[in-house]
């Protein structure tokens, strides 16, 4: 198969999915559970392929993509809540210090930048520690941000404690997955770029790429740049797809809930961290709800079934995976037309079929 | 004096909190110690503990209650390390620890299933709850036990490391872990010993630190664990009294901050004091001189 090829099929399967979600858009009721799955998958999905650009192909075990979500999420509520609705968000602060109120798409950028740009200074101290203090410390830098985006002090911008609301945000499934979707494909062009190899080769063997003339600290600083930037803009997307906004949620444990996607779709492999993402979510958010409504069948109450069995049903699963199927789904193979093509023609000279819709 | 007894109960609080991290802190830096893992966790067991007081209760006495909590929290850390770290003995470092958080995610949310995410009263545990007055300050007796109760019980454990035939493996593993056990030390039940006395201390802690702070949430051992991690690390990592000296300074600091108005500042500055160390003293005030610490 030419190189040809392969892109337009990847061109239509992509086409082909955007065309599938516009027309499920115009046929289901607008409230249905799929879109919400959907939404929030492709968020997840950037935001540990994001992580997984860190953790897996630079080999640095950063524990903050939370943080500078928070970052991200922030510079979007602050950046587009219109300026009528300022005082009513700002109820307790004067209608607040910002009376401008910018595109989303610019304000979505901005969040990235902002986010980058909050790497950037962390990653001054923190990008010389190694493996476990760097997770530590990066977990304790993104409590800070936290603590930083709640002081009152901060009111007027970020409205201290309280809820951001009221800010404007794009309700089709379409635009979540092409915004997660062309952010992805940056990091997928920038992992087979030469930056891209210089941070495997970083990953493997520090101390060999070192002497193959790849500047450690440089390219430490612009993977955890880089990464920190798509998890502010997945950040603000999330804020998008809430409608509110607060400070309290990102917490370690949703740093952790990330880590654990990437884990499962395996470390290293773009494609198993976006089917992943799309697993944690649908089974979290829809699949398993079940197990959280106690249930009767006939006249025989189902024990154990309550709210919250659901996450402790998950997270023994997340248990299992990371116990006995150390490589996850992937491992570091990615999902691709031309593998499958390979595979069949391998066995079968005749058959090519696409492999389904994968982000 | 009226500086004194206004400013003695932040000071008092913080030498208990202090005391209360120094307990959880012990654990980390053994297990760091030895296994070269941060438990993340430990402090989930920390919570456990606490949940474990608040069911017990309900069905025995009080003294049977506490010898219960005990022995059920040792258990949990015993079988947290063979399940989950055990099988990982020969994996990347990284995948311990990432199934370390694996844990801690199913400890929290275990607890959110049994306590329905409603925050739970801790008991009273009698003599030890009663108020009392120290220099014109109220207070419950524990904040005074506390520092008393975490002296002793380190001395007991510094004599236990230096001078029994366990305590002796201990050292060995932790210096150096292939050879001990080629040397015939049985790894596993080191590592096991070391888990188990970090439980129950982690299970002491949690008696001594409900009693002031009496709700139990699923999440309660998350920032305490955390804290008591930066004073191991602080204290130089691996080194018992370095971890209760660390755990002391941020106790104090953090109840200093709070009592100038910075609240929100009190976790942050645990942070901070992290990162700086690590930065420039990464070895830690006891720590040995590192070789591949960093």
């Amino acid at each position: 198969m030419s190189k040809k090829t392969e892109t337009i099929i990847n061109v239509l399967l992509i086409g082909a999915l955007l065309l599938v979600l516009f027309i499920l858009e115009k046929t289901l009721p607008s409230t249905h559970m799929l879109f919400t799955v959907l939404k929030k998958g492709a968020i997840y999905a950037l935001v540990a392929v994001s992580m997984n650009l860190l953790n897996g192909f630079t080999g640095l075990f950063s524990l903050g993509q939370a943080g500078f979500m928070l970052v991200g999420a922030y510079t979007y509520g602050v950046l587009t809540i219109p300026v009528a609705e300022r005082a009513n968000v700002y109820m307790y602060f004067d209608g607040g210090l910002i009376q401008f109120a910018l595109h989303p798409i610019i304000a979505i950028i901005l969040a990235g930048a902002l986010a980058g740009l909050f790497a950037y200074l962390i990653g001054l101290p923190v990008l010389r520690l190694k493996s476990d203090y760097l997770a530590i410390a990066t977990l304790g830098f993104a409590e800070i941000i936290r603590a930083i985006f709640q002081w009152d002090k901060l009111g007027p911008i970020t409205n201290g404690s309280n809820l951001l609301r009221s800010y404007p945000s794009y309700k089709s499934v379409l635009f979540y997955f092409v915004a997660a979707g062309l952010c992805i494909a940056l990091i997928v062009m920038l992992i087979n770029s030469t930056y891209g190899r210089a941070f495997k080769a970083i990953r493997d063997d520090e101390v060999a790429a070192e002497a193959m003339g790849i500047n450690l600290a440089h390219h430490k600083r612009i993977a955890f740049v880089i990464s920190s930037f798509f998890a502010g803009v997945s950040g603000a997307l999330l804020a998008m797809y809430q409608t509110s906004v607060q400070a309290a949620m990102f917490k370690s444990a949703m740093t952790y809930e990330i880590l654990l996607i990437v884990v499962i779709g395996g470390i290293g492999s773009i494609t198993g961290s976006c089917i992943s993402s799309f697993l944690f979510i649908i089974l979290s958010e829809w699949l398993l709800r079940f197990l959280d409504t106690e249930t009767y069948i006939g006249d025989f109450h189902v024990p154990l079934l309550r709210s919250g069995f659901r996450k402790v049903v998950f997270a023994v699963l997340i248990m299992i995976v990371v116990l006995f199927f150390r490589k996850g789904i992937m491992g570091t193979r990615e999902f691709s037309v031309r593998g499958i093509y390979n595979k069949l023609t391998g066995k079968k000279k005749k058959a090519e079929k696409g492999g389904g819709a994968n982000e | 004096m009226d500086w004194i007894s206004r400013n003695l109960p932040y000071l008092m609080a913080g030498i208990s909190v202090g005391g209360q991290y120094a307990l959880i802190a012990i654990g980390y830096t053994m297990v760091y110690g030895i296994l070269r893992l941060i438990n993340f966790a430990h402090g989930d067991i920390f919570m456990c503990a606490g949940l474990i007081m608040v069911y017990s209760v309900t069905v025995m006495p009080m003294y049977l209650a506490i010898p219960f909590v005990l022995v059920t929290t040792v258990l949990i850390g015993f079988l947290v390390e063979r399940v989950a770290y055990k099988p990982l003995r020969s994996a990347p470092r990284m995948s311990v620890m990432i199934s370390a958080i694996g844990v801690s995610y199913l400890l929290q949310n275990l607890a959110l299933y049994i306590t329905g995410g409603l925050a739970q009263q801790y008991p009273t545990i009698p003599w030890i709850s009663d108020v009392i007055t120290v220099f014109g300050v109220t207070t419950k007796r524990v904040t005074v036990i506390t520092p008393f109760l975490v002296i002793f019980l380190v001395v007991v454990l510094v004599l236990l490391i230096r001078k029994t035939k366990i305590g002796m493996a201990m050292r060995a593993a932790s210096k150096d872990f292939e050879t001990s056990a080629l040397m015939g030390i049985k790894i596993n039940s080191v590592i096991s010993t070391t888990f188990i006395i970090g439980s129950f201390l982690a299970a002491v802690g949690s008696l001594l630190f409900f009693s002031n702070y009496t709700g139990v949430t699923p999440t309660v051992g998350a920032m305490p664990g955390l804290k008591a991690f930066v004073a191991a690390v602080f204290g130089g990592i691996g080194s018992i009294p370095g971890a209760v000296i660390g755990a002391f300074i941020i106790g104090i600091s953090e109840n200093i901050i709070k009592g100038l108005g910075w609240t929100t500042f009190s976790d942050a500055f645990t942070f901070a004091l992290l990162i700086a160390v690590l930065i420039w003293k990464p070895t830690g005030l006891f720590g040995e001189a590192a070789t591949d610490k960093v």
